[in-house]
Formats: structure tokens, sequence, C-alpha cells
């Protein structure tokens, strides 16, 4: 057997032992599992693949078992019947142009199939917390439809322990003028793969941000992307942190498919150790689409001499009315900065993690979520302070 | 002249930066209590004396040793020089996005106390003596709210150094160029906070381009650098011969400045 075909009999295996499922479903899952046969693992020779290997996923033959979900959605919110998961599930997660998408489609059960009513104002988050078991492989869907005039926020958490792949994949539909704001911490352990894929589809004059907060894992891939509708907004943000071995690839697709749609991004990146990171911005004005309005900056800031960053905005612009501005910065703490500090008595190793603490702030302020905000502050700044020698 | 230990000895400093020498040996006594402003043309080496008793790396001490209370100054630490007492009042305070003011100047106070053998300030307790020092200073809470110098003009700045200066009462203040860039107002509110610092324990020293600083913060000595060196070194009577004949007047050129990297 070829190696592709012995990965390939590992997920047929998990696939030929799923529970039954409606008609439509069990079709979907056929479709993508024969995606997934049909291509395999993608490889560096992948343009979208060519920084981040995922040679040690296609190796590993963890078997297929869900991870723990906690999961809170307070009232109005409700399950979707099957009907309207039908109308709407991997109608934004294309399963054809990727890979991983398609091998979390075709072993879909499960899923986290959520509604939130039109003109519905929730306070309080969807929470959706999910922790891997050690050895294994896990595979989570959520699917949420935000009605028209809604408001809501959603926050996931992906942990676990020991070695074990996650493979996420999230859409969430936002309704004509509805303010929805996504957050998500991954937390996975240190020997984690984790890949995720999170597509928003905006309905006319939404709002939509998502907040990426990548800490963990041994190998972390996002791949996020947002189609706009006329006169809505999207908001961007990630912050990654990565020290040791780890690596960590963001790949961001904001689609500008009609006028006057605004976009924002701001991405920065902490690099420590041997870690590696990739942030590829893709940013598409459709030739519809004039009066777009599209920011983007990725920030990165290399604490060591053995990190390593790849950076690429790709700015694909066919509409001719439009304002599209992007940078990228790769540097040092600033030597002037620690001086100062130093200067005030603070100790060298205090004065870096605080000036590295800094770094991160601004993205750490966008999160609204106060309970969320308080907690990652704690985060980093035990991670900073242990990181600063 | 005093007959009291120096707080602050130092004798033939030598510093370069990379290959190019810009200290080319400076020997100074300063007694406790003592204001002595160091005056100079451009490129002279004032400032780079100010940043090496603050321990900048960047300038490489090549010859000469520093006592500080007796002690080896060269072999400290910026944060344990700091620790010790000194104060550097930057020419260009750094802005720091990210950073409060409250929270670093609260940082730096807690650790110059516990260095000291003091308990740390809680935070109502670190409150209240800011406010004190604040009206001492008149500065504006708001600004202590923001970040560390951030979008602050500069004049907020200069204010901010002198503010930092009245929390952390250090033993020595180096003040380098505090008054560059300030309108009359704003210098005349520098040198207040300044004056109101005066203390027989505390010394200072005052690099300057500029005569008129001196006419607010009154020094014991005034020394005038040149290319490395101190060429002339007088009482307060020297600043004002300065202001009238001017540098060239000592027969000093000005050179070419060597901007802080």
């Amino acid at each position: 057997m070829t190696a592709t075909a012995e990965q390939t009999g590992h997920w047929l295996d998990a696939f030929s032992r799923l529970p039954a499922a409606d008609p439509w479903l069990k079709l979907l899952r056929e479709r993508a599992f024969a995606r997934f046969a049909a291509v395999g693992f993608p490889t560096t020779h992948d343009e979208e693949w060519r920084f981040t290997n995922v040679s040690r996923i296609a190796r590993s033959a963890f078997p297929v078992i869900p991870a723990d979900l906690q999961a809170v959605w307070p009232d109005p919110v409700r399950p979707l019947a099957s009907a309207e998961a039908e109308a709407h599930l991997a109608r934004y997660a294309a399963f054809d142009a990727n890979a991983f998408t398609a091998l979390n489609t075709a072993l879909l059960t499960g899923a986290t199939l959520l509604a939130v009513p039109a003109g519905a104002v929730v306070y309080q988050p969807i929470e959706l917390s999910r922790a891997a078991q050690p050895g294994t492989s896990a595979h989570p869907r959520t699917l949420i439809v935000v009605g028209a005039d809604a408001h809501c926020t959603i926050v996931e958490t992906y942990h676990g322990t020991g070695a074990y792949f996650t493979n996420a994949v999230t859409e969430i539909v936002a309704g004509d003028r509805s303010v929805v704001d996504h957050y998500k911490l991954q937390q996975e352990s240190p020997e984690a793969f984790h890949v995720s894929s999170l597509q928003a589809q905006l309905g006319q004059s939404a709002s939509f941000s998502t907040h990426n907060i990548s800490l963990g894992g041994a190998l972390t891939r996002n791949d996020i992307g947002a189609v706009l509708a006329q006169g809505s907004d999207a908001t961007l943000n990630g912050l990654y942190i990565a020290s040791g071995s780890q690596h960590v690839d963001n790949h961001t697709v904001i689609d500008h498919a009609l006028p006057h749609a605004t976009s924002r991004e701001l991405y920065k990146g902490i690099l420590d150790g041997h870690a590696s990171a990739v942030f590829n911005g893709r940013i598409l004005v459709r030739k519809d689409a004039q009066k777009t309005d599209s920011r983007q900056t990725n920030k990165n800031l290399v604490l060591s001499e053995d990190a390593v960053i790849d950076t690429k905005p790709e700015l694909q612009i066919h509409a001719d009315d439009v304002r599209c501005t992007h940078g990228a910065t790769i540097g040092q703490l600033d030597a002037e900065a620690l001086f100062y500090l130093q200067s005030r008595a603070i100790g060298k190793r205090q004065a870096r993690s605080l000036l590295t603490y800094a770094f991160a702030q601004d993205v750490v302020d966008r999160i609204k979520v106060r309970s969320l905000r308080d907690s990652l502050e704690r985060i980093l700044f035990g991670k900073f302070h242990e990181h600063a020698e | 002249m005093t007959t009291s230990m120096p707080l602050l000895e130092i004798q033939n400093l030598h510093s370069s930066v990379g290959d190019r020498e810009i200290l080319k040996g400076i020997s100074l006594s300063i007694a406790p209590g003592e204001v002595h402003a160091i005056m100079g043309p451009n490129g002279s080496g004032k400032s780079t004396l100010a940043q090496v008793l603050a321990g900048r790396e960047l300038y490489r001490v090549t010859a000469g040793q520093v006592l500080y209370d007796g002690k080896d100054l060269l072999a400290l630490s910026p944060e344990d020089r700091a620790r010790e007492g000194i104060f550097l009042a930057f020419q260009y305070p750094v802005e720091i996005p990210g950073i409060s003011n409250m929270y670093f100047l609260k940082a730096a106070l807690n650790t110059i106390r516990k260095h000291r053998g003091l308990d740390e300030l809680d935070a109502m307790d670190f409150l209240a003596l800011v406010r004190e020092k604040m009206k001492l200073m008149a500065i504006d809470q708001e600004l202590l709210n923001r970040p560390v110098n951030a979008g602050f003009s500069g004049g907020e700045k200069k204010r901010n150094e002198i503010f930092q200066m009245a929390v952390l009462e250090p033993r020595l203040a180096i003040l380098d160029e505090t008054d560059s860039g300030l309108d009359i107002d704003a210098l005349r509110a520098v040198a207040d906070g300044v004056n109101a610092l005066r203390d027989p324990a505390r010394s200072m020293i005052v690099v300057t381009h500029y005569q008129r600083l001196l006419n607010y913060i009154v020094p014991d000595f005034v020394h005038v650098l040149s290319h490395g060196r101190i060429v002339k070194s007088g009482g307060k009577e020297l600043a004002l011969e300065l202001e009238s004949s001017g540098y060239a007047g000592l027969g000093i050129e000005e050179a070419e400045e060597v901007a802080p990297v």
C-alpha cells in the first residue's frame, strides 16, 4: 500500500463506523470522504501549505474519539432543526478546497448546531469548550446561524492533555444587520496538533468580528475566512505566541464580494526559541465591490535568533474605487524601552516580560468579554514571565 | 570645598561607541546636596556622560572608574543603579504603548522600596503618594492613566520625568537636557518641580546646552565640556559668562552631535 492509501485506510475505518444519520448528512459525509480520499493530506508542494508540514499529522493514527464538550447556550439560543442544518452545513466551509475540512465533514457526527433567533440580543456568550483526550483525534463541528438583527457572542476554547489531533470546523452565518463577536482561545497541549477552519458568511450590513488566540499546540494551522455582503464589516484579529519548537500558521481570506463593506485585520505574533510562524492574509476585492475599505496589519515580535516568521499579504483587487492598505513588521524588543524600564529599577527579566506583554496588549484590549480578557491577561503575564530569560 | 565624602566620584572616565571615543578622561566629584551643571555644545559628550552613569550598555567604558557612595558604580546593572538611588531624567523619554504609567511607576517604586528594606506600597497607599506628588509637579491625573509617555507632548514627557523623580526620591538625579524643547512656561514648571526636590541629601547633575535653565535651577558648580573633556569649571557665574560670550568665547567649537542609537 502507498502512504496515502495507508492514511486513507485509517480514516476509512473511522468513517465506516460512524453512527447512522439523515440521508442528506450521510450523502454529505460520503462526498466529503471521497474528496479526502482523492486528495489526501496536503504537502509542502501545495502553495497553501508551503511552510506547514503536516506529515506528522498524516502519520499519526489516533483513533477518532470526540472531544469532551462543555457547551453553554443562553436563552433564546436553540438547537437547529435538521432541515435548517441541511440548508447551511458545509455551505461556507468548502471541503473541496481543504483536505482537513473534507476529513472533518466526512467524520461529521454530534455537531453543535445552533440558531440565534432574529432580533434576539444575547448578552451572555455562547460558550463551547472542548477538551481532547490523549492519543485521540477529534473533529468537532460547529454551525451557528444568527438571525437578522440579532446580537450574540461566541467563545470557543480548545484544550487537552498529551498528544492528540484536533481538526475543528466552525461555520457562522451572520444575518442581515446582526452583530456577532467570535472568540477562539486555543490552549492545546504542547504535543497536540491543532487544525481549524472558521468560515463566516455575512449578511447585508452585518458586523462580524473574530479574535483568534493561539497559544498551545506543537503544530497549529488556522484557516479563517469571511465573505462580506453589502455594507457589512468584518474584523479579524489574532494573537499567536509560540516558543520551543512550536509552529503556528494563520491563513486568512477576506472576500469583499459586494460594495461598501469594511474589513479590519490585526494579527500579532510573539516568537521565541526555535518557533516558526506563518501569516498569510488574502484580501479579495471582487469586481462589484466598489467602495471597499480594507486594512490589514501583521506585526511580529521575535525574541530569539532562531525563531522564524513568514508573513505574506495577498491583495487581489478587481474593483477600482477602493481603499486597501496592508503592512507587516518583524522586530525585536526595543532596546531604548528596555533601558528606560531598567533605569527605573525594573529588572531586565521583568522589563522584557513587560514589553512583551505590552506588545500583545492592543489585541487583548479588543476582547470585549471581560472574563476571557482577564484570564488571557493572567495567562500571558505568566507566560512572558517565564520566557523572559 | 566640602569635606564630606563625595556621593559620586568620577575618575578619568573614558567611553566609546563602536570605535569612536566620546568621553576622553572626565573627572568630577559631587558631594551630597550639591547641584552640578554640565554644559557644552552639541557633541561635547554631556549626554553620553549622563547615559554612562545610568548604565546604558551602548556606551563602553574603556578606562577610568566611577565610585558611587564609595562603591564601584560601573559594576552595577542599570536596574541596580536605580535601586541604589540613581535617577536619569531622559532627554527623549521613550513611549511604551501597552504599559500604564501607574503600573510602571508602582513597579519601579516598590522595587526600590524592597531594595531599601521598606514595605511595598499597596494600591491605596501608592495612590495617596501619587496624588501628593502630582500636586507638587502640577501634573494631570489623566496623564498617569495613559500608557507610559504615549501621545504625551514634549513638555508632558519632561514633566513626567520629574514627576517620576519626585515619586522615586533618588539620591543622585541626572537631568539630561530637561530644558530642550520646552517653552518658557513649561520650563518654569519643570524647574519648580526640580527645585522642590532639592535636598541636602540629594545631589543633581544638570546637563544642558543653554544657560537658560540655570536661571531657574541655580547650580553650585558649572563644568564646561568640550570634545569629551571638562575644559573649565567654576561657580554659577561661569554659566552667565558663557551666556554672554558663547562657547566660542571660550575657544570651543561645536562638533557634530552623535545621535543616540
